[in-house]
């Protein structure tokens, strides 16, 4: 049945009619049309207790104001975005809380894209720093060309107290050491996407699979694989090519993650647009992407979609995955690991931390439930506490102080755990759970190479 | 291939979570997947098994007593009311910080509205707080948490004909903390009993707020304040206060988001982990393969479908508030499975014109079989292998009856167990 049938249901006007327009209520423009998910925001504040600024600073005031409220306000007379929105550290969390779907993270990182195009100036020091920090895969192209002299120059004493006076680079960190060679010299050498479709077979033969079986990935392995730990990257293709599969590593840059969390769009989609071009003529061809930091494959799962439109980023999103994940679902992960054991440095007991960008795409327990029963090694869970350092925030000379206060939890339980080697996906997360008790940090798929391959 | 394992659960609230460990506990290699984090931190905390019978009467002394004449619909009467008291016995050892187990009568609760409400079982924090203890009571609440207005609900208790002095306080919640602070941020602060400045002296919260507290205390002998006080330490906190102020200290359950409702998430996922339930947050089923079986279900990731394959199914999703079923203009539904939702065609039937009315969606939800599992429309089995539990479930309105929380334990424990009974 329809309205005009039911006796007694009389709305009131102006809303009925044949005169009645829909009315915009907001001016035309091409900005993103966030009002579904700010009209959805109920206000329960579920968000609020799950962000790990709110929970140290007074002055931040979370999720709930930066996304829906500040949507709303600003539409009005174009209030300027509040400058709080730079204490967002975009772990992401308040999307996992939000019962209702709204896109918290995609607010903030348009409000925070806006702050910085409109009200930040490209001449200020905090601009220049950010930008620096986003675009770590730049200064981090150049120091792999002079690695030796890069970690020199990076950690002398006097250079980073320069860094804190001068960029509000925080001196209290130490700068992650360049590998000598980075992950696609080595890849190289190792006959690349050739070499790596004729071991693929090999391995395919051995286990009794079909020649031709369809086992084909695309690897983004992001910066830090690339300049920093190629070990993770090699791990990841030892696995890989293993359990039979060819991998290509095709043209790629950042990620974006830390030009999100900087509010530096524009550099995030040229990014972008490199790496939906290159993965999606393979997703054509009929590869999955995989990646192995969980920032990376966050970024093109969800942020991509949500923030850009590039052809084919849909299809690139939908057919990405993590790497551990993917071997979850293809092959028979727990059952090589119920005959697997390890020996080295590497059978030991794991304080495992579960980066912010693993927990939104439910990845959170995978690692310690997966080597759950692996002889030789335990994996204990640090608890749901953030690492605080979440990229570039953590690495600010203002922020280092929260960044620590949040990651305080998190060092505590890590302390607690039996082992004294740290385990997580994510690069940044490592280098906070390094800093705060001085652990060595692996991730898991070092382990697992450690695990199943010989 | 897929992502394995015996017992799959849909859902992660109450009914999820105790299904997945009654499964857990009898045996099945056990996985939980839920859209987004439990929803019990939108609880209250309380644990209701029935205050009031569909017809309005209560509230009642005795929930089980008055069980077995609920209506055959009921899924109380599904389940047997020895399974609800299993079900609770469940509950009660994987939430040790509850009380509520040492009688069958109801408790009666007062509540951030000032009401009194019955339920069967609360946390520890809120014991001292029952409304059939005659100690007079102070409330207090916060300038800057409006959504407690302490003499408000003091006046509304001494309406309702409490046995007790009751008085409601306002005051400052000692240091500067922003007007609208989080409810993380006052919990953390007491749980480290950290530094606060008061008139420019740095002081402990815990004395410091105690402080303030003495000064509004008149020979009241127990103080109750919204449930804010501290999340990993609570008993630790509270315990602290009641040691400064010399009297006992309750904590009155609250709104979402709710730290009682935290808390006892965090005690359950604590069992789960114990009894080895694999558990994965953040992203929803979307769809399934199969005819009479199901076969697998798939986890969506923004487009991207994660395979995860089990030999049994719980469907734990919630009603129309969770989402577990929905409803637009045209129809009810149950979006993943489809499985039947009876509602009358005419939209306009299925709510009552009166807001307290006995409207039909609160009771809208999947018809259920002896085992749980969901019937079709003539009566017939939907699926061989996947049961329902929780609010997902027709044929009650928990909030007129308050039998919300007791209903998704009793059925979420038999529907779990039932599951992992099928996988031998």
């Amino acid at each position: 049945m329809s309205d005009s049938q039911s006796t007694d249901f009389d709305p009131v006007a102006p809303n009925t009619g044949e005169e009645f327009e829909p009315v915009d209520v907001f001016d035309d423009s091409d900005d993103f049309d966030l009002r579904p998910g700010a009209d959805s925001c109920y206000k329960c504040s579920t968000c609020d207790t799950n962000c790990p600024v709110a929970e140290v600073d007074d002055d931040f005031p979370g999720p709930k104001f930066q996304g829906p409220e500040q949507w709303r306000l600003k539409r009005r007379d174009d209030d300027p975005i509040d400058d709080s929105v730079m204490d967002c550290s975009n772990c992401m969390r308040c999307d996992n809380a939000c019962p209702s779907g709204v896109g918290l993270s995609q607010m903030h990182n348009t409000a925070r894209g806006e702050y910085v195009s409109e009200e930040m100036s490209t001449l200020s020091v905090e601009y220049v720093r950010n930008r620096l920090l986003a675009n770590y895969r730049k200064s981090a192209w150049l120091a792999s060309k002079v690695p030796r002299l890069a970690n020199a120059a990076a950690n002398f004493g006097p250079a980073r107290w320069l860094g804190e006076k001068l960029l509000g680079v925080t001196g209290e960190r130490e700068f992650p050491d360049f590998a000598t060679e980075t992950f696609t010299e080595w890849w190289a050498a190792q006959g690349g996407a050739a070499g790596s479709k004729e071991r693929a077979r090999e391995a395919r033969e051995r286990r009794g699979e079909p020649f031709d079986a369809d086992k084909q990935v695309a690897y983004f392995h992001g910066c830090y694989a690339e300049y920093n730990t190629p070990e993770v990257a090699k791990a990841l293709v030892r696995v890989y090519e293993h359990f039979g599969y060819e991998i290509v590593v095709p043209e790629q840059g950042c990620s974006g993650t830390p030009m999100f969390a900087n509010g530096m769009l524009e550099d995030a989609r040229r990014d972008a647009e490199v790496n939906v071009s290159s993965f999606a003529d393979l997703v054509d061809e009929g590869y999955d992407a995989i990646a192995s930091c969980t920032s990376c494959s966050m970024a093109i799962r969800q942020e991509y979609p949500e923030l850009f439109d590039i052809d084919g980023i849909d299809d690139v999103a939908a057919n990405t995955f993590e790497s551990v994940e993917y071997l979850r679902i293809h092959e028979d992960l727990d059952g090589e690991l119920a005959d697997a054991d390890v020996g080295d440095d590497l059978a030991a007991e794991f304080a495992y931390h579960a980066p912010c960008h693993a927990r939104n795409q439910g990845l959170d327990r995978q690692a310690v439930e997966l080597f759950g029963d692996l002889d030789g090694v335990g994996v204990e869970d640090v608890g749901d506490s953030c690492s605080g350092i979440s990229g570039t925030y953590g690495w600010k000379a203002e922020k280092y102080e929260t960044s620590m206060k949040i990651g305080d939890e998190m060092f505590d339980h890590m302390e607690a755990a039996d082992g004294e080697t740290g385990m997580t996906e994510c690069p940044t997360c490592a280098m906070q759970m390094e800093h705060g008790t001085g652990y060595d940090v692996r991730h898991p798929l070092e382990l697992l190479e450690a695990a199943v391959v010989e | 291939m897929a992502i394995e394992s015996d017992v799959l659960v849909v859902g992660g609230g109450l009914a999820g979570l105790t299904s997945a460990l009654a499964a857990a506990r009898a045996g099945a290699d056990t996985r939980l997947v839920s859209y987004k984090q439990s929803t019990l931190r939108h609880a209250s905390g309380l644990v209701d098994v029935l205050g009031y019978t569909p017809d309005g009467d209560g509230p009642l002394v005795d929930p089980f007593d008055a069980i077995p004449d609920l209506p055959e619909s009921h899924p109380y009467q599904t389940v047997g009311v020895e399974t609800v008291r299993e079900a609770l016995a469940l509950f009660d050892d994987a939430a040790p910080h509850y009380r509520g187990d040492h009688t069958d009568a109801n408790a009666l609760l007062p509540t951030h509205g000032g009401t009194v409400k019955p339920t069967a079982r609360y946390p520890a924090g809120a014991s001292a707080g029952v409304a059939s203890d005659d100690r007079d009571t102070l409330l207090v609440g916060f300038e800057a948490m409006v959504d407690f207005d302490a003499p408000q609900a003091a006046a509304h208790l001494d309406a309702a004909g409490v046995p007790f002095d009751v008085r409601g306080a306002t005051i400052r919640f000692p240091g500067d903390l922003r007007a609208d602070a989080k409810l993380t941020r006052y919990a953390k602060l007491l749980d480290t009993n950290g530094t606060v400045t008061v008139d420019g002296h740095d002081r402990q919260v815990r004395e410091a707020l105690a402080d303030r507290v003495k000064t509004e205390l008149d020979g009241e002998e127990r103080v109750g304040f919204p449930a804010i006080l501290g999340d990993d330490d609570a008993a630790a906190v509270r315990d602290a206060l009641a040691d400064e102020l010399g009297v006992a200290v309750f904590e009155v359950p609250m709104g979402p988001p709710s730290l009682p409702g935290l808390r006892l998430e965090d005690a359950l996922f604590d069992a789960l982990d114990e009894a080895g339930v694999s558990i994965e947050t953040g992203n929803p089923v979307v769809d399934y393969d199969g005819g009479d079986r199901i076969e697998q279900v798939y986890v969506e990731k923004n487009g991207a479908r994660i395979p995860n394959a089990a030999d049994q199914y719980v469907l734990a999703t919630g009603g129309l508030v969770g989402k577990g079923v929905e409803s637009d203009r045209e129809g009810v539904s149950e979006p993943i499975f489809e499985c039947h939702v009876a509602h009358a065609a005419d939209r306009y039937d299925w709510f009552a014109d009166d807001v307290f009315g006995d409207h039909q969606f609160a009771q809208f939800g999947v018809a259920a079989d002896d085992s749980l599992r969901p019937e079709a429309a003539d009566g017939s089995t939907e699926f061989e292998n996947l049961r329902a539990a929780g609010s997902v479930l027709g044929g009650y309105d928990f909030a007129a009856e308050k039998s919300g929380g007791g209903v998704s334990i009793a059925t979420g424990y038999a529907a779990g167990r039932r599951a992992a009974e099928e996988t031998r």
